[in-house]
């Protein structure tokens, strides 16, 4: 295919664009585009990069505050952390390819979002991921698991960059389209932020890092469309990743950022070298020239098409002061990477690029970024709501031993101990990381300061599925919570929101929902949205994927000697409650498990209750009153209680007294939201219930750690009794035995 | 007290190596980049752990070519005092310095956790701070880490006390629980007949910053500066 190659409404409709997106194109043009200007067109109004479906509700997200540098809209989100750092991130999906090729996949998920924050001058310093997987049951789950771990661990560690925590989910709703979400977090001086702005008229265009090769063609456009039958031959749409010269742009940029005639970065990611140069030069509002013979390539032959919309990765494009062209090609080559000229910015806001010093693309840039029709997609509340929203506990009984279901939900993947995977991450380069995996957030000191950084990641589909405003609001108390038992107040958020085809009216209500439900709770705990991404058309043969507002959390803590973990410290300590149980199963993991439905409304969630749970625990480990905090979350009490008891520095049991008219599956496994539990010696306690009464928290005192048993009694009953080696086995090992199982 | 850190392309543990050295041992500490050819009089130098040239071909397998090499192996027959750190292991035994190889792990993952060593040897520059068969809990990271040497090998190593670290569990004992990755016999680190050049495959320099609770990581430095000041 060539400029020449005459364009077809056949060819249109390869490239994703309807047939009204190609009217625009030439009622906008005033004439009919050429075939490398269509393909810029196609990549560039992909919902993918466009975001046409999804921008009017992101519009409503809150995305100031006093910390906010840098909100939605570049390349990440850049908050103030004082001492005159500042903290950037955005967390990204990679989904699409990493179902059709999971280790390159996940591997090149993780390269593109480290490349978005060294863009804007910051040194990346942690990971986080966060991956859902088919029932593990289905033949391609296991080989899912491996491949994106293995691909997560090969990128990450060989850059040097820890990968500090994450959350995974099983459910068969992930059967045909398994997530990949990933988080980067770098530190930089908060007055050198790099945008990618393309600047002053004469000003070169530098390409930096890997030479373009023919991978990744369309890979916008191949995220921005269901899967069918046909979906294994996109193969060839994912990019390939190679850390190491990732590891060397890295370098090499934040060497060359130092210098003051650096004008503005942007990585080539979806839609490479279009996107990138396009979006830089519309910010500034500017023009631009290039010449696309100066083009690094891997082989020859490859044509403007190509080059234009290849997305092969460890690629940058870098706007440099006119006449410091030689130094920055200096610095990139000292790095052994490939470098050239390639272009010019002009001041007339056209795009032009010459092939064989022939014009083959001319194009008005505003035009092609802004331009993409805006769909109102329309809404309808899905029809399954009503059938699922009614759940009768009268007719499903209580089990007769509660001991066994605690053992099968250690043993479920989704609740057993990560440990399988995290151990293939490098989770302590670089010597920041004070709390290593396994607590409920990872904490990482901020360099040369005494300030920690806690992060959590979390989602809990099921509850999206059941009513998406909740699950969202939920997604966020609960990666809020997380960071809050880690000792630090949450200062921001960036989402990643994975949802069907929204072309859908019934997927479109669950994201306006989603949306809708993050932006209250964020708007109401005043915490900025500053990043995100949209993932749609996870979707496959008309299955859509349960709602999943992925929401990542910072907190920070000012004295990182305050922090907090999960686990109990010590024999004789007093174990505690703060909040309430309510009755409630609805969407809960002993639900999927023992009833195998997902039905019933999600945990209520009563924001000023969350956020009062959050100021007391907080209060509680800033005055040293308690020696851990844990989330109650998936498996509810019991199962916190247990993950306490195993994550300590010695394993230890427990003896705990409930009371209560609710079932005992309510009180022991139900997920009421806004329940912290704590443990502390004894004298501090009547410090923690004058606190608590302060506070309005309910307050509740369990129970005492202690011996090799595992004991719950409810009403004077006993309800559970296990010895905590054995649960511990149970918890520890189910993953890696699934995950390390040749067959079956 | 002059020491040097080796950075490769890919190397990644330069850093925290650095830091160690530099802030929290309060040493002299010098970067050396692989396309020097010439290496300055220093106390000691250290192969840092990483991913040199993307471990492509093989860890270690095209870092040994670097420019920097050559100098590192006169310097290190001439005497000088050598430790090599996970990926700088990889690139002893890949430029012949040190006897063995490193392969895939038994389980062919990577390996990432806190574990426990015992100290073989300690009348060596890098040992000399340990008590003999003392155990120390130092973090692995690696994916190529399983010590292979021939019988022959294998028997010269252990007769003339080149093995210095084996992996146990924490009261000492080697099993094959305790040994994370199919090590032959066990084996941690190694040092070669003279002993002025050692690899290991646990990370020191993630266990020596007074910040953290576990601090085992600078018997390794602090044997270093003992040895060299001895010299000195």
């Amino acid at each position: 295919m060539t400029a020449s190659t005459p364009i077809t409404p056949e060819i249109v409709a390869e490239h994703g664009l309807s047939p009204e997106e190609y009217a625009r194109i030439q009622e906008l043009l005033n004439r009919d585009p050429n075939l490398v200007e269509l393909g810029i067109f196609s990549a560039m109004w992909s919902e993918h990069c466009s975001y046409k479906s999804s921008r009017p509700h992101l519009k409503t997200l809150p995305t100031e505050g006093s910390r906010v540098i840098q909100g939605p809209g570049e390349n990440a989100g850049v908050l103030d952390i004082g001492d005159g750092l500042a903290a950037v991130f955005k967390i990204e999906s990679h989904n699409h390819p990493s179902f059709i090729e999971p280790h390159q996949g996940a591997a090149t998920g993780v390269g593109g979002i480290m490349r978005d924050i060294f863009t804007m001058g910051a040194r990346p310093i942690a990971l986080l991921d966060s991956l859902r997987f088919g029932d593990i049951g289905h033949e391609k789950t296991r080989y899912l698991l491996n491949g994106v771990v293995k691909g997560i661990a090969d990128y990450g560690n060989c850059v040097g960059v820890p990968t500090v925590g994450g959350d995974i989910y099983f459910d068969a709703c992930y059967n045909g389209n398994i997530l990949v979400n990933a988080f980067c977090l770098g530190i930089a001086k908060a007055d050198r932020i790099f945008l990618g702005s393309a600047s002053g008229v004469g000003n070169a265009l530098l390409y930096v890092g890997s030479k373009t090769g023919r991978d990744g063609i369309h890979g916008a456009s191949m995220a921005s469309a269901e899967f069918d039958d046909a979906t294994e031959e996109k193969r060839p749409t994912v990019q390939v990743g190679d850390p190491f010269t990732e590891k060397l742009l890295l370098e090499a940029c934040l060497e060359i950022m130092k210098k003051d005639w650096v004008v503005g970065v942007q990585d080539m990611g979806a839609a490479g070298l279009s996107s990138s140069s396009f979006e830089m030069a519309e910010r500034a509002g500017m023009g631009m020239e290039l010449d696309l013979d100066a083009v690094p390539r891997r082989e020859e032959g490859m044509n403007a098409y190509e080059l234009m919309l290849s997305e092969s990765q460890e690629r940058m494009l870098f706007v440099v002061e006119k006449g410091r062209e030689s130094e920055a090609l200096d610095i990139f080559r000292k790095w052994d990477l490939d470098v050239a000229v390639i272009g010019r910015v002009t001041d007339d806001g056209i795009f032009r690029a010459k092939e064989n010093g022939v014009e083959v693309v001319n194009l008005p840039i505003q035009t092609v970024v802004t331009g993409a029709l805006k769909c109102d997609r329309p809404t309808r509340k899905p029809a399954y709501l009503a059938e699922v929203g009614a759940l009768d506990l009268s007719s499903r009984d209580v089990p007769a031993d509660c001991g066994e279901v605690l053992k099968q939900l250690l043993a479920s993947p989704t609740i057993a101990s990560k440990q399988f995977v995290y151990e293939q991450y490098d989770h302590m380069v670089r010597l920041n990381t004070l709390v290593l995996p396994g607590s409920d957030a990872a904490v990482l000191r901020v360099p040369e300061t005494d300030k920690a950084l806690a992060l959590s990641v979390d989602c809990n589909p099921r509850y999206g599925y059941l009513d998406p405003y909740v699950g969202a609001q939920i997604a966020v108390a609960e990666a809020c919570r997380n960071v809050v038992c880690a000792g630090a107040e949450p200062i921001g958020v960036t989402n990643c929101l994975n949802f069907g085809n929204p072309e859908n009216p019934e997927i479109m209500w669950q994201f306006q929902e989603a949306v809708r439900g993050l932006g209250d709770l964020c708007r109401f705990l005043d915490i900025p949205v500053v990043s995100g991404n949209v993932s749609l058309y996870n979707e496959t043969k008309g299955e859509a994927i349960y709602p999943t507002p992925t929401i990542a959390v910072v907190g920070l803590m000012a004295d990182r000697s305050l922090h907090c973990t999960q686990g109990f410290k010590q024999e004789g300590h007093v174990i505690g409650l703060l909040g309430s149980t309510l009755e409630e199963l609805g969407g809960s993991e002993y639900q999927k498990l023992f009833w195998n439905e997902c039905r019933g409304k999600p945990p209520r969630l009563d924001s000023k209750t969350e956020q009062s749970v959050h100021r007391l625990c907080l209060d509680l480990i800033r005055k040293r009153l308690i020696q851990s905090a844990h989330d109650c979350s998936e498996g509810g009490l019991a199962v916190a209680l247990v993950e306490s008891c195993m994550t300590g520095p010695k394993l230890v049991g427990a003896a705990i007294e409930l009371n209560g008219d609710m079932r005992a599956d309510v009180l022991l496994f139900g997920e009421s939201q806004s329940r912290i539990v704590i443990s502390f010696s004894e004298d501090a306690l009547h410090g923690i219930e004058t606190l608590a009464k302060k506070a309005g928290v309910p307050f509740f005192v369990l129970g005492l750690m202690g011996g090799q048993d595992f004991q719950i009694k409810i009403n004077q009953k006993e309800s559970i009794n296990e010895n905590i080696l054995m649960l511990e086995d149970i918890w520890k090992n189910s993953l890696s035995r699934y995950g390390n199982r040749v067959a079956g | 007290m002059k020491c040097g850190i080796v950075v490769f392309p890919g190397s990644n543990c330069d850093h925290d190596c650095y830091h160690i050295l530099k802030h929290v041992l309060q040493l002299d500490t010098h970067w050396i980049w692989h396309k020097d050819e010439v290496l300055n009089s220093f106390d000691f130098i250290i192969l840092p752990g990483g991913f040199s040239y993307g471990d492509y071909l093989r860890p270690g397998a095209i870092a040994r070519f670097s420019p920097i090499m050559k100098s590192v192996i006169d310097y290190a027959n001439q005497g000088g005092r050598v430790l090599g750190i996970c990926n700088g292991f990889q690139i002893l035994v890949e430029s012949g310095l040190l006897p063995g190889v490193l392969m895939d792990n038994e389980d062919q993952r990577f390996i990432c956790k806190n574990l426990t060593l015992r100290v073989e040897n300690n009348e060596t520059p890098f040992t000399s701070q340990c008590t003999p068969g003392s155990v120390l809990k130092i973090p692995i990271n690696h994916g190529q880490g399983r010590y292979y040497a021939d019988d022959d090998t294998l028997k010269r190593l252990t007769d003339n006390g080149q093995i210095i670290f084996r992996y146990c569990d924490a009261t000492g004992n080697t099993s094959d629980e305790a040994n994370p990755n199919g090590s032959l016999d066990h084996i941690a680190g190694v040092a070669n007949a003279t002993k002025n050049v050692m690899g290991m495959m646990p990370h020191p320099e993630r266990c020596a910053d007074p910040l953290w609770p576990e601090v085992d990581g600078q018997l390794i430095f602090k044997s270093l500066i003992q040895s060299s000041l001895a010299h000195s």
